[in-house]
């Protein structure tokens, strides 16, 4: 089921501040999409607004090129799941599940088999088999979610809106649900947005991340594009660590202010003036000396291994940057005289130089 | 040491305060035996104030239960203009004195009042009768449910409720099978308060009354005026009655912590 998002305008309740600002999107049948920003981005705010949940001052919502104007239009076609699970306390889990289908109209409603046999089916896809009957408050915080997660698949909708629904995870648990979530999304063939803060998460499960910033879409690309192409310095800096270097486009070529920076070539098309250079640490390198009389003025120490990257913190002039190697990086050049960062994208006044 | 001396002070001031006057009205009301005692409620007037008392307490506890849980519902989930008005509008009826809220009754129903000679025409009265009677305990006994519910649904939150209504549940299903649930043992508690203090209401119900014995006349008056006609057996044992009411209605109010324990005993 596709959603179409057209702009849609939230304000503040009494106050003039645009929680979201003529907000647009198009997320097709079957994607697995993350939304991703710093708090009060309005990242939930748009997922409530596709619920239907806020009402928007302008702007509508499309699920299959229909226009949405109620939550009762929504209803039964959208899962949704709660940053805090919200499950009904005083109810068993298989009551918790089987709501959307309790609360139908008794004409459309199931027979009473066809729900519980509904329930077993969702309790095993959800990996909870025997848990039925007890109440959500004997359940650990994972159980809890995939019992929200049922809750929300149990009316059987083609569309899955998560808000933040690993934020009370612990880590090895997050990981595995995660992998297990993009699972579930291709199995059942969902579309599904997810909201979250954490943007290793997004980068693992979606297939295209939309970056949220004061309240608008900053960009909307997949994974690869977004390292390669970041619209902004800030989606540069928020999708991991980033360093940035100040220098000049002199007749094509980027002279940084550093000294110890190489200058490097940029793509055609950049004109001369001021910008900004971003690189990842682990784009970075570090330039041996040619002859024996260089001074050897870098030197990176080393600071411990992650995630399959040696980590150096390393000292330039006045500043200390992160640098790192791959670990299978037979011998790291870890002492030079110049850092070379050719790989870095280029922005000015905040932008992506194109 | 400073231990004993405050526990035993506490239980002197319960004794004495508390435990004291039902302890001397049931004495008073025995004073000629049981048998003399239990044949003063078969008058026709007891009778019937008794059952006034009833019917008075059985409907203004059922509408403002329902108006209790509709307004504390609006007054948690939803910020509007007036708001802080309203809320403060609720616990008027604790801070007025009841005379007054019985004056305010009978200024707009009262045979010189607002609509008092309108109605007169239609030949429905509420002044010196019965409607005026529910009237008065209504307002008396709004606040306690709304005051005992509210905080229980402001911790409760909304995400249950949005959950409800994703999936599909109307407004009076959401309100049925998700938030009640949630606020029952709160809500159990303002509906005992609001019988307890129906029960025993006097000032209000005096101003707007009448007491015609036998018509207008609820427990408390009647105990009032049996008192002033020195019929104090009569009048103790209505007293006892109405504290043994009022008493196992409060008593009621722990009922579901007890239930609870009970419950994980047997898990």
């Amino acid at each position: 089921m596709s959603i179409e998002v057209c702009n849609l305008v939230r304000l503040a309740p009494g106050a003039q501040q645009r929680l979201l600002d003529d907000v647009s999107l198009k997320v097709p049948d079957g994607a697995f999409v993350a939304l991703v920003g710093p708090s009060g981005a309005g990242k939930t705010t748009l997922l409530r607004a596709i619920a239907g949940l806020d009402n928007c001052n302008s702007g509508s919502v499309l699920l299959d090129d229909r226009p949405m104007t109620s939550v009762k239009d929504r209803a039964g076609r959208m899962g949704f799941v709660f940053q805090n699970y919200a499950l009904f306390p005083h109810m068993t889990v298989a009551r918790n599940i089987a709501f959307g289908l309790d609360v139908q109209p008794r004409a459309e409603r199931p027979a009473r088999a066809q729900i519980a046999k509904r329930v077993e089916e969702l309790l095993e896809l959800m990996q909870l088999q025997g848990m039925g009957g007890k109440h959500p408050a004997k359940l650990s915080g994972g159980q809890r979610q995939r019992v929200a997660l049922a809750r929300a698949l149990a009316t059987g909708p083609r569309v899955l809106l998560l808000d933040e629904p690993f934020g009370a995870l612990d880590p090895i648990v997050r990981r595995s649900i995660r992998s297990w979530l993009r699972e579930l999304h291709d199995t059942l063939g969902l579309t599904t947005i997810l909201v979250t803060h954490d943007q290793e998460e997004a980068l693992e499960v979606a297939d295209r991340i939309v970056v949220m910033q004061s309240g608008r879409i900053v960009q909307d690309a997949s994974p690869m594009d977004l390292d390669e192409q970041p619209a902004t310095e800030f989606v540069m800096e928020f999708l991991g660590e980033a360093v940035s270097f100040a220098g000049e486009v002199r007749h094509g070529r980027m002279i940084p202010d550093d000294a110890l920076v190489i200058p490097f070539v940029v793509p055609e098309g950049v004109t001369d003036g001021p910008v900004v250079a971003m690189i990842r640490p682990y784009e970075m390198a570090i330039q041996k000396p040619s002859s024996e009389q260089d001074v050897l003025s870098i030197y990176a120490a080393p600071r411990g291994t992650r995630n399959g990257y040696r980590h150096y913190t390393l000292q330039l002039g006045e500043r200390i940057i992160p640098f790192y190697r791959p670990v299978d990086e037979a011998d790291v050049q870890v002492q030079g005289v110049a850092l070379d960062i050719s790989r870095s994208r280029l922005f000015r006044q905040g932008l992506l130089c194109a | 040491m400073t231990r004993y001396v405050v526990w035993v002070a506490s239980w002197l001031f319960i004794l004495v305060v508390l435990v004291t006057p039902p302890a001397l009205v049931l004495t008073e009301a025995l004073k000629d035996g049981l048998v003399a005692s239990l044949a003063t409620l078969s008058d026709p007037d007891a009778q019937s104030a008794i059952w006034l008392t009833l019917r008075v307490s059985a409907v203004a506890v059922t509408l403002n239960t329902v108006f209790g849980i509709l307004a504390a519902w609006v007054l948690v989930k939803f910020r509007f203009p007036g708001r802080q008005f309203l809320q403060i509008l609720v616990e008027l009826p604790l801070s007025i004195s009841p005379v007054v809220s019985g004056l305010v009754w009978l200024l707009l129903f009262g045979a010189q009042g607002w609509f008092g000679p309108m109605l007169e025409r239609w030949n429905i009265h509420i002044a010196f009768a019965v409607p005026g009677i529910i009237l008065a305990t209504l307002f008396v006994t709004l606040p306690y449910v709304v005051r005992t519910v509210m905080p229980v649904m402001e911790v409760q939150g909304r995400d249950a409720e949005e959950a409800a209504v994703l999936a599909g549940a109307g407004f009076w299903q959401v309100l049925w099978h998700v938030t009640l649930p949630g606020v029952r043992g709160a809500l159990l508690s303002g509906v005992l308060l609001t019988t307890a203090r129906a029960l025993g209401e006097f000032g209000a119900v005096s101003v707007v009354s009448g007491h015609i014995p036998g018509e207008t006349e609820t427990m408390p008056l009647h105990i009032e005026n049996l008192y002033n006609g020195y019929q104090s057996v009569a009048a103790f044992t209505m007293a006892a009655l109405l504290a043994l009411m009022a008493m196992s209605a409060v008593l009621l109010r722990s009922a579901p912590e007890w239930i609870a324990r009970l419950q994980e005993k047997k898990a």
